[in-house]
């Protein structure tokens, strides 16, 4: 399999996890050790005074491991750059999930800012990984500002509904000249599967996983699914037929008379 | 003197500087940062930045999140 690519930095996992909603803190590490997942998200909130509480950066911080810090809870541009700056002081990284959705309702992200942010963010040396809408053109725009990748959403977060972009992603991944990352929605093995034959360079999940049954099981299944989904993309898939009259794959010779 | 940490008010003893606060809050030695009037502090800096009286801080750490 070919190895994913970011900004000159070799991955050997096309699959990204956030770390949200896991009942524990050492469930969350040991689903991000069974996916093999090789990014990882990671937000930011304000400490209280006097908490006491896990810490949960040891339980992510690993060396094959590249924090990849976000900025939900920022609404502009302007407050995107303060949280960059405060996350790659707080993480010493650079690289960066740009997410701006100002909207509580339905977690969209707001284009015009994502756009602004990604070019100032550019400019001050960050590696840029825009969560951003489907929309074909707004990624040409991206990558042209400097995006790292693209990452468009396949549902709105955390709804488990699978590519409802799918045409869209489609035209994405074809006019890409950066790694198109699928994220939010992806709720099944097999959403992430289709994502990956598609031709998308990865894949991030976390709702699916952190709610599952068994989180560990079900990174483990997402981990299968990608790997099998970028083979297949990498193999090469059939055409698919046009209407429904069969094409024998056996002989259809005689055989008993 | 009385301070703003993450808009809550706080009293800083034993020194003016925000290396002081960051020890009086017993803050990690990574996953941090602080920002001042909406600035970020670099930590290489908090022991030459000093703090006056109704300085307002913002202090953030790690979380989860996707």
């Amino acid at each position: 399999m070919e190895k994913l690519i970011i900004a000159g930095k070799e991955f050997n996992s096309r699959l990204f996890l956030g770390t949200g909603k896991f009942n524990s803190n050492q469930l969350m590490e040991e689903a991000i050790l069974a996916s093999g997942t090789e990014m990882v998200t990671v937000a930011m909130k304000r400490i209280e005074l006097n908490d006491k509480e896990d810490d949960m950066l040891k339980h992510i911080v690993h060396p094959h491991i590249q924090l990849l810090p976000n900025t939900s809870g920022v609404r502009t541009a302007e407050e995107a750059v303060f949280a960059a700056q405060m996350a790659r002081e707080a993480f010493g990284t650079n690289w960066l999930k740009l997410e701006i959705h100002p909207d509580p309702r339905y977690l969209l992200p707001d284009s015009v800012e994502t756009l602004k942010a990604t070019e100032e963010l550019v400019k001050l040396g960050f590696v840029v990984l825009p969560y951003c809408q489907a929309d074909p053109t707004l990624c040409k725009r991206l990558e042209e500002a400097g995006a790292a990748t693209v990452m468009p959403l396949a549902a709105p977060i955390g709804t488990n509904k699978g590519l409802q972009t799918r045409d869209f992603l489609r035209i994405i991944i074809e006019q890409s000249n950066v790694p198109v990352v699928v994220d939010a929605g992806i709720g099944a093995p097999s959403h992430a599967a289709e994502a990956m034959e598609m031709g998308a360079a990865a894949c991030l999940v976390n709702t699916a996983i952190a709610v599952a049954g068994n989180p560990v099981e079900m990174a483990t299944a997402f981990k299968e699914a990608v790997i099998a989904g970028r083979r297949a993309y990498e193999a090469g898939l059939g055409t698919q037929a046009t209407n429904l009259v069969a094409s024998a794959s056996s002989p259809l010779t005689a055989f008993l008379n | 003197m009385k301070i703003l940490v993450n808009n809550k008010e706080t009293e800083l003893t034993g020194g003016n500087t925000i290396a002081h606060l960051a020890r009086q809050l017993e803050l990690p030695a990574q996953g941090v940062a602080i920002a001042l009037h909406n600035r970020m502090v670099p930590r290489t800096e908090w022991e030459n930045t000093p703090l006056k009286e109704n300085d307002s801080l913002v202090i953030i750490k790690a979380a989860c999140g996707g």
